[in-house]
């Protein structure tokens, strides 16, 4: 789009947010480094301060320590509108008398932008959005999702530097949210605007971002591409977090040559296990990377209950390791499920395996 | 959830609680029927006789106080529920649910907002297809909507009263630590206060709730407040609903003045020399004439003891509205009563000024107040609140006064109030409008037309 691209990296730079009466910070000491142009997602669980993360970049919430830059401009108290970022927004109202043009280009008004520069602004974006032959009508004759790009237009005429998303999906109905998710990942990527987008759910997170930063407890656990996380995962957290169903995650006894699975053992380099602390490790195994074994000879899994796919079957199941129960999810061929009360024997896919330590929840390195 | 991190305050805006999040805890339903799951305070037996199992858009007549009319996101319907009118607005569960717990904060530290009735979940239809949640809201008597303000087209001073309205909500939500996220004149309902308008909290559906604000969060959302005030203006404009030489932009700039001058007088240190300690009684009078109370200020002095600093620390709105209380038992607005309390200085003034001041206040009571709203004609009691009728009859007579140089007496005045003024008005006791404000056709009045209000929350 005419005139839109700025260079616009954003680096959080030891961010820190601390409400004040508490003593542990909201967000600790975030280092991140998006680059111009990059779409990267903020994930975790409630309270992991994705959201304060966000709104510290947009210059919401007060920065106690470190800095925030967009470019190569400290931007840590620029005041949110001279920040030259918009928020993209779902909820805007659209007014009934102007026309879808006007909805979308009333702020540039506002702003003192000139007529024509206003018109070939709301051109360039309803182009993009595909709204071209909607301009002149009232946002009455729109569909619901024509309404929704009307919305992003409106963000879009801005020229921000950066856009921020914060779960700008969450009121949507299941269809719509799945086609809203594509429209806003391949939008964003044409225009090669910075943007910066906020949810709690990881499937989101690894099919639209570039890159993905995943938080707990206000501290950055790890950042990298979907395939990075998944391939990965750096600690215990990013391994249980990332993935649907979950990695199964098995506290495991270290016997001499690897790592004892039920009845069968798992190789693992002695050295490997040398930088692990105490006589256990963290075994993680994801559902698809476990095979099924004659009986005896690795895990046992008691079936609880089979989820049929077609080509593909999950069994949820539990197994007994020291005499605690442990939730279990194996993948199976599903032409050939086992039933609810069947007993299975699995062991890990060689090679597919991930070792954390069992005190610190780090990765151990082969 | 049970790993919050320092989880101290109990209103920390964990993303657990905010807009788009997972849904809290629904805990036990208040009722349930079949598979319905309904979250209520108190459950009205009424809500279950709604037909539940109905899309709202196919909910028959009979079930509807008023139709919508606009376009709107949401589906938004307006039924009567006992005495009153409920609106309900079909949206998702995290959506619903995080509304209501937000709207029963708000009410819970005393914001002026919409209140919140149930959350309906589990709405299957007869043949058992999932129906969307609701939230059910009830809707505030005698409030108006911002478009229904105008019966032929909104005046400027209207318009300048309106947004001094707005700014004074949003300074009492910013100083309670609420984050609006969509400061709008369409999210915002208003009340007729002697003259004035008092604001209330329509929409909370982007709404946080912080220990405090920041700078930056309290500039912002005064920013959403100017562009959205400034598009609903234009919007007008270009629906001719508002006289041309209204200028939409600079008129959206008046909030920002407003709201800043307010928040100074409330927030701001103010440094004088030891010797005008007069300055500390006139700063918690001049707060009290905006209609706050001060709880708490931080008086500190330089160390040479030649200067004093003071600061607001802790201040509630209502400081009229809450001696009016006191001293009669009316629950008026805060102009309002202002208005009245005015009227009783004067009454005990003229009659005995060495009254005490409770008996005083029950004697105009019972001699000004009471006469005036029980001679309202029944047919007339849908126009005003009472206490705004009570108001316009002591203006009214001023003025009467005025013009013929002499005292009226009140039950004259009264006479001529209701029979020149009164009768004339429109009802505004139900005025509707989505809780996403379009303005729906009128209740019970039917003679005006209904107009259309702006997409979205």
């Amino acid at each position: 789009m005419k005139g839109l691209k700025t260079v616009a990296t954003v680096t959080f730079d030891n961010a820190t947010r601390l409400y004040p009466g508490t003593e542990k910070p909201a967000v600790d000491k975030l280092n991140i480094e998006i680059a111009d142009g990059e779409f990267l997602v903020l994930v975790g669980p409630s309270g992991c301060g994705k959201s304060t993360s966000l709104r510290m970049l947009a210059g919401l919430e007060d920065v106690n320590s470190g800095r925030i830059l967009i470019g190569d401009r400290d931007v840590t108290d620029v005041p949110p509108k001279d920040r030259d970022i918009a928020m993209v927004f779902q909820n805007y109202a659209l007014y009934p008398h102007m026309s879808v043009a006007d909805n979308m280009g009333f702020a540039l008004k506002i702003a003192g932008v000139s007529k024509e520069e206003r018109a070939a602004r709301v051109k360039d974006a309803a182009k993009l959005l595909d709204l071209e032959a909607y301009l002149d009508r009232k946002p009455k004759a729109l569909s619901g999702g024509q309404r929704q790009r009307v919305a992003m237009g409106r963000a879009i005429v801005r020229n921000p530097q950066v856009f921020l998303m914060d779960e700008p999906l969450s009121n949507l109905d299941a269809k719509l949210r799945v086609q809203t998710r594509t429209q806003i990942a391949s939008l964003t990527r044409r225009l090669g605007v910075t943007t910066v987008y906020v949810t709690h759910d990881q499937v989101e997170a690894l099919t639209m971002g570039d890159r993905v930063a995943v938080l707990k407890d206000g501290l950055l656990q790890q950042v990298g591409t979907p395939r990075e996380l998944y391939d990965t995962p750096q600690n215990v957290f990013v391994a249980g977090f990332i993935g649907s169903p979950a990695m199964n995650l098995l506290e495991l006894p270290e016997v001499d040559a690897g790592v004892k699975f039920g009845g069968a053992i798992y190789p693992v380099p002695r050295d490997v296990l040398a930088t692990a602390a105490g006589n256990t490790v963290t075994l993680g195994v994801r559902p698809e990377d476990l095979d099924l074994v004659g009986q005896g000879e690795g895990l046992q899994v008691n079936v609880d209950v089979v989820e049929e796919l077609g080509a593909d079957a999950y069994v949820y199941g539990h197994a007994s390791l020291n005499n605690v129960e442990q939730n279990m999810v194996v993948r199976v061929d599903g032409r050939r499920p086992p039933m609810k009360g069947d007993t299975l024997y699995v062991v890990p896919k060689v090679g597919h395996v991930h070792l954390f330590d069992a005190a610190s929840g780090l990765r151990l390195e082969a | 959830m049970t790993d919050l991190p320092g989880a101290q305050w109990t209103d920390e805006p964990t993303d657990f609680a905010q807009r788009g999040r997972l849904p809290r805890p629904a805990g036990s339903p208040a009722s349930v029927l079949g598979s319905l799951n309904i979250t209520a305070a108190s459950t009205d037996p009424g809500l279950l006789d709604l037909p539940w199992h109905l899309k709202l858009e196919d909910w028959p007549t009979k079930n509807l106080a008023a139709l919508p009319r606009g376009i709107s996101r949401h589906v938004v319907r307006f039924a009567h529920l006992g005495g009153t009118v409920i609106a309900i607005k079909e949206t998702s569960e995290h959506v619903a649910r995080h509304e209501y717990h937000m709207l029963r904060k708000l009410a819970r530290l005393d914001v002026p907002g919409v209140e919140p009735v149930a959350v309906i979940t589990g709405r299957t239809t007869a043949e058992g297809a999932p129906l969307d949640p609701v939230l059910v809201t009830r809707h505030l008597k005698f409030s108006l909507p911002y478009r229904a303000l105008f019966s032929q087209k909104l005046r400027r001073d209207t318009l300048t009263r309106l947004i001094d309205a707005q700014a004074l909500l949003l300074v009492r939500l910013h100083l309670i630590g609420f984050y609006w996220g969509d400061v709008s004149l369409s999210n915002t309902l208003f009340r007729r206060d002697a003259g004035a308008f008092a604001a209330y909290l329509v929409d909370a559906e982007t709404g946080e709730l912080y220990p405090d604000l920041s700078t930056g969060q309290r500039e912002y959302d005064l920013e959403i407040a100017r562009v959205n005030i400034a598009g609903e203006l234009m919007d007008l404009l270009e629906g001719g609903l508002i006289e041309e030489k209204v200028d939409p932009v600079a008129t959206s700039e008046l909030i920002m003045a407003s709201y800043r001058t307010l928040w100074a007088e409330l927030t701001e240190k103010e440094s004088f020399e030891l010797g005008q300690r007069w300055r500390v009684e006139a700063r918690i009078r001049r707060l009290n004439d905006l209609g706050f109370d001060v709880e708490e200020y931080a008086i500190k002095t330089t160390p040479d003891g030649s200067t004093i600093q003071i600061q607001p620390k802790v201040v509630d709105a209502g400081h009229h509205q809450r001696r009016m209380l006191r001293l009669t038992g009316i629950d008026a607005q805060e102009n309002q009563a202002r208005r009245l309390l005015n009227d009783m200085d004067a009454f005990r003034a003229d009659t005995n000024p060495d009254l005490d001041e409770d008996i005083s206040a029950h004697m105009w009571v019972s001699s000004i107040f009471e006469p005036i709203v029980r001679s309202i004609p029944r047919e007339l009691s849908g126009k005003l609140e009472p206490a705004e009728v009570v108001h316009e009859v002591l203006e009214h007579r001023w003025y009467m006064s005025e013009q013929r140089d002499r005292a009226t007496p009140l039950a004259e005045a009264l006479q001529s109030y209701i029979d020149t003024i009164l009768r004339h008005r429109r009802d505004e006791a139900a005025i509707i409008l989505t809780t996403d404000t379009a303005t729906m056709k009128l209740l019970d009045a039917g003679d005006r037309p209904a107009v259309e209000g702006p997409l979205g929350d």
